[in-house]
């Protein structure tokens, strides 16, 4: 068996596969993440392509949480800083107001984390309410075109009053994917959406996931890498804060380039 | 009639409906660039509500602080003219005499002290069982409305106390209890003068009652912060409930000395009960049957009627005083109870 | 066994009475805490019931010597302190306690906290001399805005600290939830994590509030104490602690008779408070 030590981290910058048929949406450079003095990530360099899911898969602490969370810049809220560039549409993110940035990129986190304070219905529609939308009818009709879309619909319809901290697990994280797509982001960032759920409600995210990427860039974090294999188009494998290995999924779950990369992909480590 | 009909195109590009049209251009507004004005140039990449938002609480925060500081200077100032006039002799002199505007304030000092001090020699053991009862042997059931009654006491106004010490404390003390101690020790400097019922005696039971939930509350917090290891350690070699307890004291020795200090700096700061019931005289005298006085007590008494520029500076004095008396000893019980908690963390 | 080691058996009594002793010692402590709580409810509540009828919420005190007459001035009057001093002090600690818990991880926000703390230990009576420095002195007479501001300083701390303590226990994913939708942290803190918090930091402004209500050392020379119907916040006001400090040292029995009534109203008045503002911050969602 190999052993950690002995596997040789490569350094070199890795190249990211070319989706036919889709464009650019995302460039890291360089990225590197500091929190404190602790160097958490260094140098990514990754392409992201428009409507397509990215898998982020390695160990847990190997930064893929925190790559995600730079690309929105949510690290900066918990003290995190960073080198490098992403460039978004064209556009440095360092350059942009991050609340703007957040509504062209949502997030869901791990743990469902749905306002407990607000019903159902104004979780779905809370980031179009606090920034100012009020238009009662469109409001109305976007908690349902968005409950549907996150195939939440028909299991709450008639308790769209309720407290959102009332539906199970499951249905909790759909919620939170319903008041991700009512803010019609252009990118979705999922850390680990399914790892606190049963294996039902897993399927049915996964589903999701599937039906969501003909509209949105979908960028998902998982330890879990038959899941991986199964919703992403191409997956990048991060050890240690490094971008190891990345390429289309089906190559790196069949044949990838590195033995480190089998050797995690196997289960012989991490 | 012409741009009425571009708009409603306008708005059909979008599904044909109104709402969307406003949707759409609500998303442009708030996703859009934001605009570059002098305020951006300066402030960067940063949203600018969230700038202002911080600005504003930190204002707020610096309000707490220079409040202090206000404090502070509000009473050095007014009171320049008195410690000018006086200088030390303001704490070591005994003569309190507003007519002949000669003031020394010793006798108040020594009052609020000894009044403060037997408070505590009756609180701190009752205060420490309280705490030792809430936190290690009470059940459950019993412990929340135990705390309950304890905190309930904390709020009960200080002018009740008085009202209460007037009418029922004194009283007693007057017609049985001041008698009673005669009687056992007729030869005690303790129990000199007549038995007025008003005085040290009835001043210090009244502070006791008041600081007892503070040393017991807090004492509470402080014994619950020690972790259960250190209980089951002392289990595991076969102690006694007791000598877990004595283990746990004993971790806990500067919280437990903190929460009385908490209680000390209550007590010397306390004003109407005290006032009520305590006599009013500034005079030093052993015994516990005689009237005292104490700075909190002077100032409610006195400061309405103070006429001259002199007598109302050195009211002021007496209050920096108790200002900075109160601040260290509070500041000293605050690093104690935290030294004992942070411990543990 | 036993037979051999007597000496043993003898310190296993011995620490056995030890245990039962102390047991039992700091079980009287708890229960003689108790006593004075019962004393002072059932002399309130015995002593001041029997004046306590309509007159006493609806009519001015009566002059020396006459019998009769209520407290109504003094009542609106504490409820006219309380209102000016939550008026200021509630938007200052939850604006500074806020800070604290958002913006506070820094050396300045330690220093804040220390003086906060510092601020709750001041005396109440320094307040009031304080407060009389710094508005009395300058407005050339007595004032309910004076009390008030006096009884604001009181609450501050309480409140900052509560409302810090409680915005701690929000969890950061509600937070973040907001901050990914892109909904400004201002926004997020006020709509949502205060919102969450509120019933905590409500249990703070009403212990601030009552307590403040309580006061009676830092009114003696703000407020001062009118014998007269006043509403006007720029003239000297009436308030039951006051009225209970003059009656109860006036040398005639029906003021005395009268104090143990402004206690009973007093405590009313404080469960009134309690009562109303339960209802008010009772939230529809359990948080």
């Amino acid at each position: 068996m190999v052993v950690n030590e002995q596997v040789n981290i490569t350094t070199e910058k890795t190249k990211s596969p070319h989706i036919a048929g889709s464009s650019l949406k995302i460039s890291v450079k360089e990225l590197s993440v500091f929190f404190g003095k602790t160097k958490v990530l260094s140098d990514i360099n990754i392409n992201i392509f428009e409507r397509k899911v990215l898998a982020i898969i390695g160990p847990s602490g190997c930064g893929k949480s925190t790559f995600l969370r730079s690309l929105n810049r949510m690290n900066e809220e918990v003290g995190g800083n960073f080198t490098g560039k992403i460039i978004f549409d064209d556009e440095d993110i360092m350059k942009l107001d991050p609340v703007y940035l957040r509504r062209r990129i949502g997030m869901v986190f791990q743990k469902p984390n749905p306002f407990p304070t607000m019903s159902i219905a104004n979780n779905v529609v809370a980031g179009l309410r606090m920034n100012g939308f009020r238009d009662k009818k469109k409001l109305k009709e976007i908690v349902e075109t968005s409950l549907r879309q996150a195939a939440l619909w028909d299991e709450v319809k008639d308790i769209l009053h309720e407290s959102g901290a009332n539906i199970s697990g499951g249905q909790q994280q759909r919620l939170c994917i319903a008041r991700t797509i009512a803010m019609q982001p252009e990118v979705i960032l999922m850390d680990e959406p399914a790892s606190a759920l049963d294996p039902i409600s897993t399927a049915k995210i996964e589903e999701l996931i599937f039906e969501l990427k003909k509209k949105y860039t979908i960028i998902i974090v998982t330890h879990n890498m038959q899941q991986a294999s199964r919703v992403s188009d191409y997956t990048a494998f991060f050890y240690m804060g490094k971008l190891i290995e990345m390429d289309k999924t089906i190559k790196i779950f069949t044949d990838p380039e590195l033995k480190q990369t089998e050797d995690y992909i196997s289960g012989r480590f991490g | 009639m012409e741009r009425r009909l571009v708009l409603n195109k306008t708005a059909g590009d979008f599904a044909g409906s109104r709402s969307e049209y406003k949707l759409q251009n609500f998303f442009k507004k708030s996703k859009g660039k934001k605009r570059v004005t002098f305020l951006t140039k300066i402030l960067g990449n940063k949203n600018i509500g969230d700038l202002i938002f911080e600005r504003l609480t930190l204002l707020f925060a610096m309000l707490v602080f220079f409040l202090v500081v206000l404090m502070g200077w509000e009473m050095y100032s007014n009171s320049t003219l008195s410690i000018k006039t006086f200088g030390l002799k303001f704490l070591i002199t005994s003569t309190w005499d507003p007519v002949a505007e000669v003031f020394g304030a010793l006798p108040v000092i020594y009052g609020t002290f000894v009044s403060s001090l037997l408070a505590l020699l009756i609180a701190f053991p009752l205060g420490i069982g309280v705490a030792v009862f809430l936190a290690e042997l009470a059940p459950g059931w019993l412990e929340k409305p135990l705390s309950f009654l304890t905190e309930l006491l904390a709020g009960i106004p200080s002018v009740i106390y008085g009202l209460w010490g007037i009418f029922v404390l004194v009283p007693w003390l007057r017609d049985s209890v001041e008698p009673f101690f005669q009687n056992k020790f007729p030869n005690s400097p303790l129990f000199q003068g007549a038995p007025y019922g008003f005085g040290m005696l009835a001043a210090a039971i009244i502070l006791s009652i008041m600081v007892l939930p503070i040393i017991s509350s807090i004492s509470r917090d402080v014994l619950k912060s020690v972790p259960n290891t250190q209980r089951e350690a002392a289990y595991a070699l076969g102690a006694t409930k007791w000598e877990v307890t004595k283990v746990v004291l004993s971790n806990a020795k500067s919280g437990l000395l903190g929460a009385t200090m908490l209680g000390l700096g209550r007590a010397i700061g306390e004003t109407m009960a005290v006032t009520m019931v305590i006599g009013n005289r500034p005079e030093i005298s052993a015994s516990l049957l005689n009237p005292s006085y104490t700075m909190a007590s002077v100032l409610a008494n006195e400061f309405t009627e103070a006429t001259s520029d002199l007598y109302i500076s050195a009211l002021i004095e007496l209050a920096l005083i108790l200002f900075i008396i109160t601040i260290m000893v509070n500041i000293l019980a605050r690093l104690l109870v935290w030294s004992t908690e942070r411990k543990w963390k | 066994m036993e037979m051999k080691f007597p000496m043993k058996k003898f310190i296993f009594y011995k620490r056995r009475t030890a245990n039962f002793v102390m047991l039992s010692l700091s079980l009287l402590a708890a229960l003689i805490t108790i006593v004075p709580l019962v004393f002072i409810f059932y002399y309130t509540i015995s002593k001041g019931i029997s004046n306590l009828n309509i007159d006493f919420f609806t009519k001015l005190p009566t002059p020396v010597g006459e019998t009769g007459g209520g407290m109504v001035n003094a009542i609106v009057g504490t409820i006219i302190l309380i209102a000016i001093g939550g008026g200021i002090g509630i938007p200052v600690g939850i604006m500074s306690g806020t800070y604290l818990s958002e913006f506070g991880k820094n050396k300045f926000g330690i220093l804040v906290r220390f003086f906060t703390d510092v601020l709750s230990g001041i005396p109440s009576i320094v307040v009031g001399v304080v407060a009389y420095t710094l508005v009395v002195i300058p407005m050339k007479h007595f004032s309910a805005l004076a009390g008030g501001i006096a009884l604001a300083i009181l609450m501050i701390p309480t409140i900052t600290r509560t409302t810090e303590e409680m915005i701690k226990l929000v969890p950061q994913s509600y937070r973040e939830a907001g901050l990914a939708l892109g909904i400004p942290k201002w926004k997020i803190t006020v709509m949502i994590v205060l919102k969450t918090a509120w019933k905590g930091i409500a249990t703070g402004i009403l212990l601030g509030l009552s307590r403040a209500a309580g006061e009676t050392a830092p009114l003696l020379f703000t407020s001062l104490g009118n014998r007269f119907w006043s509403t006007d916040i720029f003239q000297p006001i009436a308030s039951l602690t006051v009225y209970i400090y003059q009656y109860s040292t006036a040398p005639f029995k029906d003021w005395n008779d009268q104090a143990w009534t402004a206690a009973l109203a007093l405590i009313l008045l404080i469960s009134v408070l309690s009562l109303v503002f339960r209802i008010i911050t009772r939230s529809k969602y359990k948080a």
